[in-house]
Order: structure tokens, then C-alpha cells, then sequence
């Protein structure tokens, strides 16, 4: 494996929810089409064009591959966010006058909620499920939420924050059976999970490049050819895509995505299994700190995630100590907002914990070293956060944190 | 997030961190802030015979300007006396640390937290003068007059 991004001046990167590097194999693939190859893959009439469109086509067919799709419901978009808008607004303006209520839960990406927020204020109605404290999402609360007048239920397949894996499966056949569309955000799951539409009941997923090796600015939504599903267009022009999306295609990005997903399958399964041992070593140089807790289901997760908190220790503090390593956290102490995670809040985790979380998110190119360093570092600096920490005095002299009267500011 | 070097030399080195006992009559103890909210400031004084703070020592949970700030103010009550310390703005805790708009609670919680401590400590005085006081009434009938 390349050690690419561990040399002395840059951190330990173990961000890889956050984006991926992009593959160097995907890269040189990708350079061609930027200088050489610079057709529009709509130019009919020459050679250019004829190039950039084979390459275009042959990046469809690897992606549908991956996700064992017919390559003709491959649209392109410019990433899950832009796949999030237009497979939900799409699927909601196009099925209106047959209902009007829609069904997402807490805990997706602002992508869907924002998408739900926006059909809000133009009418529609969205119920806003509570995953279970797992952050699962429970099979019969979700048919309960179901109605008659239900267009379009959206779950996303694996979380960004805690790395739990819905069952995808079970939540589209009672979608289906009460007739309603159901959409998949799977932006965090390429490569990580196997997706085969197939067999799966979806009618629309969202995927990204850049959390699976490939450039950013690109991505695809699945639309399903049988039974057709049917969304309005968001973006007006051209008519390509289908008329689905228009807007000339970035033939390198296109590439780069077709490069990084035919990787993913023939990697996937050496790749995930390495992966989860690093994850798994790191878990178990940090288990027996006192006072830590594990967010999110720790059977029904990806391998990449291990999202934990470390109570009394605040997250952004934490970091800023561990400038070695590229990590995120739940304490939003950085937004204006001073709100912790509304995942981890979602899952009725206490704000204090919310606070003290820590995302480690490992890829293709995480060493054991790395997670060696790692631990080490963490350790040191709980211990000195610890000391500094007038929370961790108080758990020591046994005084209930929660039954101190605490001025809210 | 990028910090001012200020805030990192004093969240690397952060001074006078420690324990003071909340017991004794010359220590004043503030704790402001909540752990739901993500930052919590214990800032303790000590105040000698002369009024002014000998000793100061913090304990904080939360980010770094949060950590910075109270750092800084322990730094800054040394030596002066309550009024003075008093007077000890947020803004000027903001300044001297190059806090982002974002960050200016931290400054405005180790405001709070030099007040309460103050007032912990003018409160235990209160409470040792009010004995000394019921001793001779006559004094309070002088100054009432
Ligand atoms: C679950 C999920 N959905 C959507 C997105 C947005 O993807 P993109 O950056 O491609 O717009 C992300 C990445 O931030 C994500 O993690």
C-alpha cells in the first residue's frame, strides 16, 4: 500500500468520510481527457466527440456494475448532493397530484433534509422518523409512517457520521408494497457494502465520487427502467441525461468516477477485510479508557467507522490536541450554532456526549502504523484533556454531573 | 477551524491550571457554563489580607479559545484587586486572543466566570461580616444616621 498522505508535515489522515484522495490509477486516467481527449461527448459530427463519448459510456457501464444496475439508469449528476435534489424534489413535482407526503428520518445527510425542508414550503408533508438508539431504523415504526397518500420514503443506505448500515432491503418492500418510491442515499457506501439493485426495492439511489477514490464534483443518481420511475428534471437546458439532467458532460470527472467504481469492485472484498482489522485494532487501543462510548451499531456498520466519545473531554479541544491526525467531531463548537451533532442528538445520545465525540473514518491507504500512532497519541491526550477538564475532577469526587443545576447559556 | 497563535501557545501551555479549596474563606470559586452546551469554566481566587487576588487556577472543559480564555484571565486577575478585576471586559479578552466572531462566547463564559468567582468569595466575606456586624448593632444605627 502507498503511504501517500503519511509523511512528516501532513497529519495522519483519518477523515475518509469526509472525501478520499483520488486514486493515483484513477488520476492517470483521468489526465488524458483533460488535454487530449476534449470532446464534448455530445458532438455527434467528429471524432472529439465520438472519443469522449465512448469514454463517457464505458464509465456508465462500470458504474452500473458496481451497483449492478442496467447502465441506462445512470444519470449523471455533479455529486450525491445534486443526485439527493433531484432524485427527491424530481420524484415529489412529478407525482404530486398523487400525494403529497413524504417519509425521511433524522439522521440523513443535509442533502435530504434540506431537499424535505424545501417540498415542506411548497406543500408537501414530511414525517422526520427517529432512528432506534443504535441508529437503526425500525422496520415497523417506518410501515407505520406509510400512507396512502406517501410518494416517496428516503433512507440512506450507510451514515456519514456513524457508519451504520440500514436494511435497505426490508424498508423498500414495505415501501413498495404501499406503493410508494423509494429513494437510497448510498454516497457513504460504494465499495464498502454490496449494492445489488437487482434485487434490492429501490427506485432511486444517489452516489458520489469523492468518498470512493474518485474526483470530486461528480455523481450519479439510479433511476430505475423497470418499473420506470419518474422524476422532473431540476436543471433545464440541453435535454442530456435524458432530459433527466442536462448540462454538458465533464468527460474527465466521468472517467475518473467510471475508474474509481471498477476499482471498488475489484477490490472490495481484500479491502474492506483489511480495513476492519485496522479499525478493530484501533477500537481495541482505546476500549479500556475509562469513561469512552461507542455511537452508532457496532454489527451493522461499515468497517471505515468507528465514531466514539470520550466523555468529560470536549471534541474540538480533543482535535486541536491531536493536530497529528485528520479526524472530525461531533461538537459543532465551530458553527455559529453551538449545537452538537443532530445525528448523534437523533439518537438521544446527551448533548455532553454529542460534545465529546470523535469520528475516525480509515481507507486505502491507512497503515497499522498509522493506527499504532494513532492510539498513542489519543491516549496521551485524553489524559492531559482529563486533567485540565473541571467535568473530570467532579466524575472523580462522584458528583453526578446531571444533577448540578447548570446555567444554559 | 484556525486558531491565533495566542490561542495556541496558551491551549499548548495553558497557565495555572489547578485546584484551589472551595472551603477556605479566602478562595472565591466561579464555575459557569454547561457541559450540554460544550464548555464548562471553574475559575478559583484566592484574595489576600490586602484585597488584591494572590492566586488564580482554572479547570476547563471545551474547545481551545474556551481553554485559552480562562487561561488568560488567570493571568490577568493576578495582582489586581476585585474592582479592578471586575472591570475586565470580554472584548478585551477577545482581542488580545484574536477570537472569531464564532469563538466570542469563550471570552464572554471567562467574563462570567471572574464575576462568579468574585462574587463567591464578596459572598463568604458577606456571610463572616454579617456575624461581625450582630455583634455591635450600634453601628449600623451610625451609619443609618
Ligand atoms: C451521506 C452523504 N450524502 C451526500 C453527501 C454529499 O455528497 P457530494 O459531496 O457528492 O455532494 C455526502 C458527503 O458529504 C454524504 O456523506
Amino acid at each position: 500500500m502507498q503511504t501517500m498522505l503519511t509523511n512528516t508535515e501532513q497529519p495522519i489522515y483519518l477523515d475518509y468520510s469526509a472525501t478520499t484522495p483520488i486514486d493515483p490509477r484513477v488520476a492517470d486516467k483521468m489526465i488524458p481527457y483533460i488535454t487530449q481527449h476534449f470532446g464534448n461527448p455530445a458532438s455527434r459530427s467528429h471524432a472529439y466527440g465520438w472519443r469522449a463519448d465512448a469514454a463517457v459510456e464505458a464509465a456508465r457501464a462500470d458504474v452500473a456494475a458496481l451497483v449492478h444496475a442496467d447502465p441506462k439508469e445512470i444519470v449523471w449528476t455533479s455529486g450525491a448532493t445534486e443526485s439527493n435534489n433531484l432524485a427527491i424534489k424530481g420524484a415529489a413535482h412529478f407525482h404530486r397530484k398523487k400525494g403529497q407526503h413524504l417519509i425521511t428520518v433524522k439522521t440523513e445527510h443535509k442533502a435530504v433534509l434540506d431537499s424535505m425542508r424545501e417540498l415542506e414550503r411548497e406543500g408537501f408533508e414530511v414525517t422526520y422518523l427517529d432512528p432506534e438508539p443504535d441508529g437503526l431504523v425500525d422496520a415497523k415504526k417506518f410501515a407505520a409512517a406509510l400512507r396512502d397518500d406517501t410518494v416517496l420514503a428516503s433512507v440512506m443506505y450507510v451514515n456519514n457520521e456513524i457508519g451504520v448500515i440500514q436494511d435497505i432491503a426490508t424498508l423498500g418492500a414495505l415501501c413498495h408494497a404501499r406503493g410508494a418510491l423509494f429513494h437510497v442515499d448510498a454516497a457513504q457506501a460504494t465499495g464498502k457494502v454490496d449494492i445489488d439493485l437487482q434485487r434490492l426495492p429501490v427506485d432511486l439511489m444517489s452516489f458520489s465520487a469523492h468518498k470512493t477514490y474518485g474526483p470530486k464534483g461528480i455523481g450519479a443518481l439510479y433511476v430505475r427502467r423497470k418499473p420506470r420511475a419518474r422524476i422532473e428534471p431540476q436543471m433545464h437546458g440541453g435535454g442530456h441525461e435524458r432530459g433527466m439532467r442536462s448540462g454538458t458532460l465533464a468527460t474527465h470527472q466521468i472517467v475518473g468516477m467510471g475508474e474509481a467504481f471498477r476499482i471498488a469492485r475489484d477490490e472490495m472484498p481484500l479491502e474492506n477485510a483489511r480495513i476492519r482489522r485496522l479499525r478493530d485494532k484501533l477500537l481495541a487501543g482505546l476500549r479500556d479508557i475509562e469513561e469512552v462510548y461507542i455511537n452508532g451499531d457496532m454489527d451493522q456498520r461499515v468497517p471505515h467507522n468507528l465514531n466514539i466519545s470520550f466523555n468529560y473531554v470536549e471534541g474540538e479541544s480533543l482535535m486541536m490536541a491531536m493536530k497529528e491526525l485528520a479526524v472530525s467531531s461531533g461538537s459543532a463548537c465551530t458553527s455559529a450554532s453551538l449545537e452538537p451533532s443532530y445525528v448523534l442528538r437523533a439518537l438521544g445520545r446527551p448533548d455532553e456526549l454529542a460534545h465529546s465525540s470523535i469520528r475516525f473514518t480509515l481507507g486505502r491507504y491507512t497503515t497499522a502504523g498509522d493506527i499504532e500512532f494513532a492510539v498513542n497519541i489519543i491516549r496521551q491526550k485524553i489524559q492531559k484533556l482529563r486533567a485540565l477538564s473541571p467535568l473530570w475532577d467532579m466524575y472523580k469526587a462522584g458528583v453526578d454531573i446531571n444533577s448540578v443545576k447548570w446555567a444554559t447559556h | 477551524m484556525s486558531y491565533s497563535d495566542k490561542v495556541i501557545d496558551h491551549y499548548e501551555n495553558p497557565r495555572n491550571v489547578g485546584t484551589l479549596n472551595t472551603a477556605d474563606a479566602d478562595v472565591g470559586t466561579g464555575m459557569v457554563g454547561a457541559p450540554a452546551c460544550g464548555d464548562v469554566m471553574r475559575l478559583q481566587i484566592k484574595v489576600g489580607k490586602d484585597g488584591r487576588i494572590d492566586d488564580a487556577v482554572f479547570k476547563t472543559y471545551g474547545c481551545g479559545s474556551a481553554i485559552a480564555s480562562s487561561s488568560l484571565v488567570t493571568e490577568w486577575v493576578k495582582g489586581k484587586t476585585l474592582d479592578q478585576a471586575m472591570l475586565i471586559k470580554n472584548s478585551e479578552i477577545a482581542d488580545e486572543l484574536a477570537l472569531p466572531p464564532v469563538k466570542i462566547h469563550c471570552s464572554v463564559l471567562a467574563e462570567d466566570a471572574i464575576r462568579a468567582a468574585i462574587s463567591d468569595y464578596r459572598s463568604k466575606q458577606e456571610l463572616a461580616d454579617a456575624g461581625y456586624v450582630a455583634c455591635q448593632p450600634t453601628t449600623s444605627a451610625i451609619v443609618a444616621a
